[in-house]
């Protein structure tokens, strides 16, 4: 079995921007525009809690703050802007060298 | 190579991975599809390779590790599949590709096997939108794969198996565990349940952590439940309060709940191709067939039951789709010994989920100005005024007249809370997308009738 | 001797025409009481996208009651419309190349003789009313009078309103008829409705409980996939779809045809929809539907490639052989109104489809006449009747 066509082919948008781990395997990410350290491949939210971070995204209707709550990708609350790709789950997304982390308000679209 | 038949596994969690190994073994062409970066599902879940820590061990997690390499099993990694269907001819798998999933892909196989697993829930009470406050398996997921955690001072509360060692995980990794507070009252397990006897060896595994936690000075409260969850914009405390009359309730500080009532089956993949449901769960026979031909499924989308019965149930069902996949009439009595772990696991689980039943009402005496479904932030009070005056008798019906239930979960965390609030039994949703797909990929979706690659 | 009356209406059917039946008729001091097997909303309207459209209607009898319920929905909204959504934010439809745009321009020109709003409108000012829509299309329409509702908010607030009692849950299982065949109520399983006028508004339904008072009424299901995405901020403003839908809607074609409308929602989502499939009441996921919905929407608006659909769900349009509703008295059975087969546009109809019913219940001039609407039009001279 063989993966049928690909869907879509579509360029890695991400922004590298100061990024190379380092040998101690530490990289630095932004987060809300100040660095964070962070572990390459452990995931987003991982790498906000280890910095103290719980909350990162506000609600569309009630602005209330919101972070991790079940850890496995399925509840969708922990939605984070990496990159400026909007709604990505930081329970299941991967920290890079040079990711730029952002608060998400609302929808994660409001800004363009 | 010749032509061998071909099964796609969806999900390498045990039951998956036992699936995969047992059809592997008896020479089907296996393909093993999983959302994670890794094999072992939230079970078995593996340290991030980030941290540079040595796998977990453990005699079964070997045996099913080192039986992939041995039996060729494809394992396509970061594949999240958000639907199966089924052609005359056989079953394409449509999967969403790495942690951005804004790409396709799709395979075609000869066979399934569903071992997609199941989600925990919360039943809603004040507060338990705050930061801070997070799902049971949510903490041992985080602990387990990243070595994080939230914070420091932690109460882990609910009802169910999961708690102990989740109580337990927390502890032995440093948090302060201010409290576990369980619903059941575990004193009357035995006496009610004899069922729960034909496992003396999970109840003393039970037992086994409840010392350990008495062993880390964690203060363990049964027949208690949290009543709220206090902070700003941020977990500060919480509110626990005893289910029997007399006692008192009490307020304990904390930066972290862990919480959790139960587990429900993730039967999406099963519902949408077609699979008959009984109650919340994928109906199987004793083969571990589906009533969709072809469409096996195993583990927790079956009924809840935990990692050995997933892994017993599993190896049924490669067993099974092996010997019909190669046409033949399977002989139950090759794997017997699976058949008995998996009867006395069921009758086991079925006894746990009596005594651990979230206490009766609670989810629909919510205070109005509760949000019940987190995505949409519906309240309580707007779910029971389109019960009693706009006419919502259904949970359907509520979901359209309040929007419970239509946000980026689909329901899968406001269910429950949103049954017991219309006063309905919990009806699995019906979810045709198993995850959110980019209308790109949709559109870009391979003709049904292409001929297999 | 005849019963005690219970009401002197059932509506048999708690969707949107059910419910607007129930409406117009408890505004004409009629006692109503509305039955449905299922919850409110629980059929087609729960499946639709509230789609109140003239755009797609070409000059005839729908087209006139599109126009009359796009009246009666404005006058609705000034009570009801932040409750049900209403929306009065105009289609727009687009035309991707001259040929499109000459027949488009040719079909507004036939509206605009039967009293539509329709201005043509050039590329640029295409790109300045929909910002996000592909550039280089030949031209559109603007269609002020299209608007939108959220179907089963519209369908219960207006129950509501109605002060009709409402049994939800209860199955009609007979029509209760005279020795001297005049309907006298409806039977069902939680007993008996006693009622001097039943009214048909069980949607796809329909044809069923026509059968139940033993008269024929043709009513087929029609399959439409919707899709719903993400959450947006107002990306898309109006009801937006390209011009192929027009000849769409009367296509007597069985085959797939694909033409979404996508539209914005109040709540933030983008709905899309729907497609139209004659395969009877399977309800299972069509693939090829959700990608030519997909295509469709994409086709209009590029920056949904990379937006995500949470959900899909199908509902079953009820047609008649000619698509046309039927609306009226049967003549067939006395007391027996109908007020189904509304196919894709029963959101749309159904205020004035309850205004004509509640005229026929009174005895009131009807505002358009009902002759193309008449229940009985399919009975032919071979006696085909149940």
């Amino acid at each position: 079995m063989r993966p049928q066509q690909p869907a879509q082919a579509r360029p890695d948008v991400r922004a590298r921007q100061s990024g190379q781990a380092r040998p101690d395997g530490t990289c630095t990410v932004t987060f809300d525009g100040r660095p964070l350290e962070a572990r390459p491949g452990q995931t987003v939210a991982a790498a906000l809690w280890a910095a103290g971070v719980t909350a990162w995204r506000t609600t569309r209707r009630a602005g209330r703050p919101r972070g991790v709550f079940c850890g496995i990708g399925v509840c969708f609350d922990c939605l984070v802007t990496v990159n400026g790709s909007p709604n990505q789950r930081a329970c299941l997304v991967p920290v890079r060298p040079g990711d730029v982390i952002g608060v998400q308000e609302g929808t994660g679209r409001d800004d363009d | 190579m010749t032509e061998r038949p071909r099964l796609a596994v969806v999900g390498a969690g045990p039951a998956g991975l036992a699936g995969a190994l047992a059809a592997a073994a008896r020479g089907v062409d296996v393909t093993l599809v999983d959302a994670a970066g890794r094999p072992g599902g939230q079970f078995h879940r593996q340290p991030s390779p980030a941290l540079g820590a040595p796998p977990r061990q453990g005699h079964t997690w070997e045996r099913l590790r080192t039986g992939l390499d041995r039996h060729r099993v494809t394992h396509l990694t970061e594949h999240h599949v958000w639907c199966v269907q089924r052609d005359s001819m056989s079953f394409l798998v449509h999967a969403l590709l790495g942690p951005a999933q804004d790409e396709g892909v799709s395979l075609r196989a000869d066979a399934v096997l569903l071992a997609t697993g199941g989600h925990e829930y919360v039943l809603p009470f004040p507060g338990w939108t705050l930061p801070g406050v997070i799902t049971a398996g949510g903490a041992q997921a985080m602990l387990k794969g990243e070595r994080v955690l939230p914070g420091r001072h932690v109460v882990v509360a609910g009802t169910g198996p999961l708690l102990l060692p989740v109580a337990t995980g927390l502890a032995a990794a440093g948090a302060e565990v201010a409290a576990l507070v369980e619903s059941a009252d575990p004193g009357a397990v035995p006496r009610r349940f004899p069922d729960l006897l034909v496992r003396p060896d999970k109840l003393a595994e039970g037992a086994g952590y409840a010392v350990r936690l008495l062993r880390h000075r964690v203060r363990i409260l049964t027949r208690h439940t949290v009543v709220a969850a206090h902070g700003t914009d941020r977990l500060e405390a919480v509110t626990v309060a005893p289910l029997s009359p007399g006692g008192r309730s009490l307020r304990i500080l904390c930066d972290t709940l862990a919480v959790g009532h139960g587990m429900l089956p993730g039967t999406d993949l099963a519902e949408t191709l077609g699979c008959t449901l009984t109650g919340t769960a994928v109906r199987v026979d004793a083969e571990q067939r589906t009533d969709v031909p072809g469409a096996w499924a195993a583990g927790e989308t079956t009924g809840i039951g935990g990692a050995a019965l997933a892994l017993a149930e599993g190896h049924i069902a490669g067993r099974s789709a092996a010997a019909r996949l190669y046409g033949r009439t399977p002989d139950p009595a090759g794997w017997a010994p699976a058949a008995r772990a998996r009867s006395r696991l069921r009758r086991f689980f079925a006894a746990v989920d009596a005594v651990c039943a979230p206490p009766p009402g609670r989810a629909g005496s919510v205070p109005d100005d509760t949000v019940v479904c987190r995505c949409e932030e519906v309240t309580a009070g707007e779910v029971r005024t389109a019960v009693s005056t706009l006419g919502a008798t259904d949970a359907r019906s509520a979901k359209l007249l309040t929007r419970a239930g239509m946000g980026w979960c689909q329901g899968r965390m406001c269910g429950p809370a949103v049954a017991a609030l219309t006063g309905c039994p919990l009806t699995p949703g019906r979810r045709p997308f198993a995850r959110p797909v980019p209308l790109g990929v949709l559109a870009a979706l391979p003709d049904p009738d292409a001929p297999a690659p | 001797m005849a019963k005690r009356l219970t009401c002197d209406v059932v509506v048999v059917g708690a969707g949107m025409v059910g419910a607007a039946c129930a409406w117009y008729a408890a505004r004409a001091s009629l006692d109503v009481r509305v039955v449905d097997r299922g919850p409110v909303a629980g059929g087609t309207t729960g499946a639709g996208e509230g789609n109140l459209l003239v755009s797609d209607k070409g000059p005839g009898p729908e087209l006139e009651l599109a126009l009359l319920s796009a009246r009666l929905w404005a006058e609705l909204a000034d009570g009801l419309g932040a409750a049900v959504e209403y929306e009065p934010k105009g289609g727009l439809v687009i035309a991707s190349t001259p040929a499109a745009l000459s027949a488009l321009t040719r079909f507004a020109a036939g509206q605009r003789a039967a009293g539509v709003t329709a201005d043509p409108v050039g590329p640029d000012e295409l790109r300045s009313l929909e910002p996000y829509l592909i550039p280089g299309v030949a031209g559109g329409v603007r269609y002020p009078q299209d608007a939108q509702v959220m179907p089963a908010l519209a369908a219960a607030h207006l129950l509501r309103a109605s002060g009709a009692r409402v049994h939800t849950g209860r199955t009609v299982t007979g029509v209760l008829r005279a020795p001297d065949g005049t309907v006298r109520g409806v039977r069902t399983d939680h007993g008996d409705l006693h009622a001097p006028a039943v009214v048909n508004a069980a949607g796809t339904w329909g044809g069923d409980l026509a059968a139940l008072a033993r008269v024929r009424l043709p009513v087929l299901p029609r399959r439409g996939f919707v899709l719903v995405t993400e959450p947006l901020p107002r990306r898309v403003r109006h009801k937006v779809y390209a011009a192929d839908y027009v000849a769409d809607v009367a296509s007597d074609s069985a085959a797939l045809r694909s033409s979404p409308v996508v539209e914005g929602t109040a709540a933030g989502p983008v709905l899309i929809g729907a497609t139209r499939e004659r395969v009877g009441f399977d309800r299972s996921l069509s693939l090829p539907a959700v990608r030519a919905l997909a295509r469709g929407a994409i086709g209009l608006f590029p920056f949904l490639a990379g937006v995500r659909a949470l959900r899909t769900y199908a509902g079953f349009r009820p047609y008649l052989p000619d698509h046309l509703p039927a609306i009226g008295p049967d003549p067939r059975a006395p007391g027996l109104f109908h007020a189904c087969g509304h196919e894709g546009a029963g959101i749309g109809l159904a205020t004035g489809t309850g205004r004509l019913i509640a005229q026929a219940l009174t005895g009131k001039a009807p505002d358009m006449d009902l002759t193309p609407f008449r229940p009985e039009r399919f009975d032919t001279e071979g006696g085909e009747s149940a």
